[in-house]
């Protein structure tokens, strides 16, 4: 029986046609996934299906009748529920509190009822949730769970999950999939929104794979192979993933010593006993869940947050009290997180933007600046990293995310830094966009820069690290050579199963047996 | 039906267009305020808007306002890059004009201009001084400017009310609230012995030219608009934020107390107990106006001083209360802050049709 089939959906935003012509048919049951790399359409039609966005042209049937779906409310009465990639969640409030916000008010007045109704459906599907807990004490994963929970105390016939595992362990990834098919046994149909091709092999009866606006292609991916399936949703033209060579880095360039850092703001993550090394010509991956201390660590390595000068060691001297700027001057780039609001300043143009970091590159002398330099500069880092923008004059916030990232990391780059870290490099950026940003640093690690990595994308670690690590509650787990960092281990050092004055394998000379 | 909606992108005509649009509207609700009081309004609205520039006396004039707009407006808007919301110039303005008179108080009996120069200088000091406290307040209590600038405004005038009717008073001066007439060499020499013009109205447009390069050439100015437009950037690129609010401040400050005392060394030629008619908060107007652009506010402190010219021509030949020089004030902030919505924004029709069907089949359903 098809739950919902959308027939030649259309919809037109200014100076970009976001879905063409698009089809889709859903099942009960079925577990359908929705492919396709950033600015693919993927989000709109999803915005459509919710009812949050309104299609210029096409047919919606949902369960076998034509309508429109007037907004969010409509779709929730009409049994459609949404965990969007970011939640829409009061810190805080507590679960049974959150998911009140979002119900109808004859429901939500009972509260004793309502709690009693999350521990029931939480337990069934496997979710353990304790209504009574407030949200900021939750893991994100645990966070995601009162999404869905959310969501299933409706009668929920079709759910929609955007990005689901982006946020997720390797262990909580599998306890979502367990929890999916045992809803779709039930009849439950979910549209899975992803660009994690293995995943979608793993869970999906059924793929779509959208490209440009339009649909590329259908399979079922248990019967192609991930790399088909890629090339539907990047188009031929592009190059995919390669796996890179494994290096030993030389002399210790980063050498983080005790880092101990409390923060006054008790959302944050304090950071405790740290220590780490990154050596020359190496590319140190720093995995973990978002919110575990990843965010404070780079403050405190960009220099934003000062701390003990002899706690961070660049080159055998202290830089720990030194500001943004006197780092720089000493070999240091930084990427951030925030690419529009951090990295870029959203309402200025690529070229100020250009200045934004790069002034010690000569581009001011004596307080003025010097325009023909800082537009040569910001002219080169948009031919060499194939930035496309409307040129140098474009605002920050005109460009994609891919292609700011690009923009962000090429200007880091042509600083010629000793000392690289690095934020989340290709998140949310599209393949092809991603495949540049990995071998620009692979290129810049080749030549001898450090390069320190966070990123929540394990795969990513793995391609382009020499050594892996986790974070964890603002605890560093051992660090390993990748190749003998299996993705289990990996998974547990997310999880923080692992004793904090464990020393890395000593091998070689310095072993005593 | 119309609906507003959401522009993919801000619309740069439209900020242009925006004060154009704000000044039709004044005119306009002007011209419906002058029928109400029972007036012609073409004939009110030429009485209020040309008639006061229809001679040299009359553009005089309208430079003599312009001058204090100017250097306030120039002040302020290096503040609002930085997005420090300054209500102070008011204030500043004030304590420059006591301050100053108060120097020039100590120089009764000059005979050399040169007196002016320590003079205008402990003028601006002083405005710099009052900028300065709303800048300690904020960056080391992280008290909010905007409060504390409006507080400090009601204190420099009362400071000022106390010093005229106080210490400062004339005691040749059978009792009135006033300080006594400064000496003619402590007075700015005039553009013209027939005008009033003072030559004021090149600090104001020194003040332009030098901030507009600050702004646009240099990396200090680069700073402050990156603070302005996106704080995490500017910590992201090591910017020294206290800094960079203290620098615009005390600029601030200065360039405003430099306006309080021109205007009492100038025009008014003694201390009284109202020195300014509001520019400090007029250059506010004048700012948002002019778009945070140098020209602009030259073009807006303009439009601005005219205001304060009509209300008083107004009053002269069709005895109508010079407070209609406020109503135009605030009606032109008013518009203007309405028509910006339209610079992120923009009007569709809804289509009728579509909707209804649209409902038609949601009962269906």
């Amino acid at each position: 029986m098809k739950r919902l089939a959308l027939t030649g959906i259309c919809k037109q935003y200014p100076g970009c046609m976001a879905n063409d012509n698009i089809d889709l048919v859903v099942t009960r049951g079925e577990i359908h996934a929705l492919l396709g790399e950033n600015g693919a359409g993927k989000s709109t039609l999803m915005k459509i299906i919710y009812g949050v966005v309104k299609p210029d042209a096409g047919e919606f049937l949902w369960e076998g009748e034509r309508l429109s779906v007037s907004g969010p409310a409509h779709a929730r009465r009409l049994g459609i529920g949404m965990v969007f990639q970011h939640f829409s969640l009061f810190e805080t409030l507590t679960v049974a509190e959150n998911i009140a916000l979002s119900l109808p008010k004859e429901e939500s007045r009972d509260m004793a009822t309502l709690s009693r109704r999350i521990s029931e459906i939480s337990s069934r599907y496997g979710m353990t949730l304790d209504p009574h807990r407030y949200v900021h004490t939750l893991s994100v994963g645990e966070q995601q769970r009162v999404e869905i929970v959310r969501c299933l105390l409706q009668d929920i016939k079709l759910l929609i999950l955007d990005e689901p595992t982006s946020v997720l362990t390797p262990q909580e990834v599998k306890g979502l999939f367990a929890t999916l098919n045992q809803l779709a046994s039930e009849g439950c149909s979910i549209l899975f929104i992803s660009h994690k091709l293995d995943e979608v092999t793993e869970l999906c009866h059924n793929a779509t794979i959208l490209r440009q606006g339009k649909v590329s292609g259908h399979c079922n991916p248990q019967d192609v192979t991930s790399h088909e399936i890629a090339r539907l949703m990047v188009g031929d033209d592009t190059p995919l993933n390669q796996d890179y060579q494994k290096v030993e880095g030389g002399k210790v360039v980063l050498d983080i010593a005790d880092l101990n850092f409390k923060s006054d703001d008790p959302f944050s993550c304090s950071i405790k006993k740290l220590n780490l090394k990154v050596k020359s010509g190496e590319i140190l991956g720093v995995a973990g869940v978002a919110g575990n201390g990843q965010d404070e660590l780079m403050r405190l390595l960009s220099g934003e947050q000062s701390t003990d000068a002899d706690a961070i060691r660049l080159l055998n001297k202290n830089i720990g009290d030194l500001n943004p700027v006197e780092r720089r001057q000493l070999g240091f780039a930084f990427v951030p997180e925030e690419r529009l609001g951090r990295g870029a300043v959203p309402d200025m143009s690529l070229e100020q933007n250009t200045l934004l970091s790069s002034a010690h590159l000569g581009l001011v002398k004596s307080g003025w600046i010097n325009f023909e330099k800082v537009k040569q500069l910001g002219q080169h880092i948009l031919d060499k990293y194939k930035v496309k923008s409307a040129g140098l004059n474009a605002q920050a916030k005109s460009l994609s995310g891919g292609n700011l990232q690009k923009f962000i990391l090429g200007r880091e780059i042509e600083q010629n830094p000793t000392l690289l870290a690095c934020s989340h490099p290709t998140w949310g950026v599209d393949i092809g966009a991603a495949v540049l940003i990995r071998h620009a640093l692979i290129e810049l690690r080749d030549k001898g820069a450090a390069i320190i990595v966070v990123s929540e994308d394990i795969d990513e670690l793995y391609q382009i690290c020499d050594r892996l690590c986790a974070i964890c509650d603002g605890q560093l787990s051992p660090i390993k050579n990748t190749q003998d960092v299996n993705i289990e281990q990996l998974g547990q050092w997310m999880a923080g199963q692992f004793t904090s004055n464990d020393q890395p394998v000593v091998t070689g000379e310095n072993a005593y047996v | 039906m119309f609906k507003l909606e959401k522009r993919p992108f801000d619309s740069k005509t439209m900020s242009y267009c925006s004060p154009a649009i704000a000044l039709l509207l004044t005119l306009f609700f002007g011209g419906l305020l002058f029928l109400s009081l029972g007036h012609n309004p073409f004939e009110a609205l030429y009485t209020f808007f040309i008639l006061p520039l229809s001679d040299a006396y009359g553009l005089t004039e309208l430079g003599m306002k312009v001058a204090p707009l100017l250097l306030c407006a120039m002040g302020l808007s290096l503040c609002f890059k930085a997005k420090i919301w300054n209500i102070g110039a008011e204030g500043q303005f004030i304590m420059g004009g006591l301050g100053g008179g108060f120097m020039a108080l100590q120089f009764l009996n000059a005979e050399s201009s040169w007196v002016l120069i320590p003079i205008l200088l402990f003028g601006a000091v002083c405005g710099l001084a009052w900028a300065a406290l709303a800048a300690l307040l904020k960056t080391k209590f992280h008290a909010n400017e905007i409060l504390t600038t409006i507080m400090l405004n009601y204190i420099a005038l009362n400071a000022l009310l106390w010093a005229v009717h106080g210490p400062l008073k004339d005691p040749d001066g059978f009792n009135f609230p006033e300080s006594a007439m400064f000496a003619d060499a402590a007075i700015l020499p005039l553009l013209h012995q027939d005008y009033r013009l003072t030559i004021a109205i090149f600090f104001g447009l020194f003040a332009m030219v030098a901030i507009w390069t600050l702004l646009s050439r240099s990396w200090l100015g680069f700073q402050i608009q990156v603070l302005g437009e996106d704080k995490a950037a500017a910590q992201y690129a090591g910017f020294k934020e206290n800094k960079l609010v203290w620098f615009a401040l005390l600029v601030c400050g200065a360039l405003a107390g430099l306006a309080g005392v021109s205007e009492v060394v100038g025009p008014i030629g003694q201390l009284i107990p109202y020195i300014s008619p509001g520019y400090g908060y007029a250059a506010i107007i004048v700012v948002f106006l002019g778009r945070m652009h140098p020209l602009g506010i030259l073009l807006a402190s303009m439009l601005m001083g005219l205001t304060y010219m009509g209300g008083e021509m107004v009053q002269i030949e069709m005895s109508l209360p010079k407070s209609i020089t406020g109503l135009f004030q605030g009606m032109l902030l008013f518009f203007l802050l309405a028509s910006d919505l339209l610079i992120s924004y923009r009007i569709v029709k809804t289509n009728k049709e579509k909707r209804d069907h649209s409902a038609a089949s949601r009962s269906a359903a």
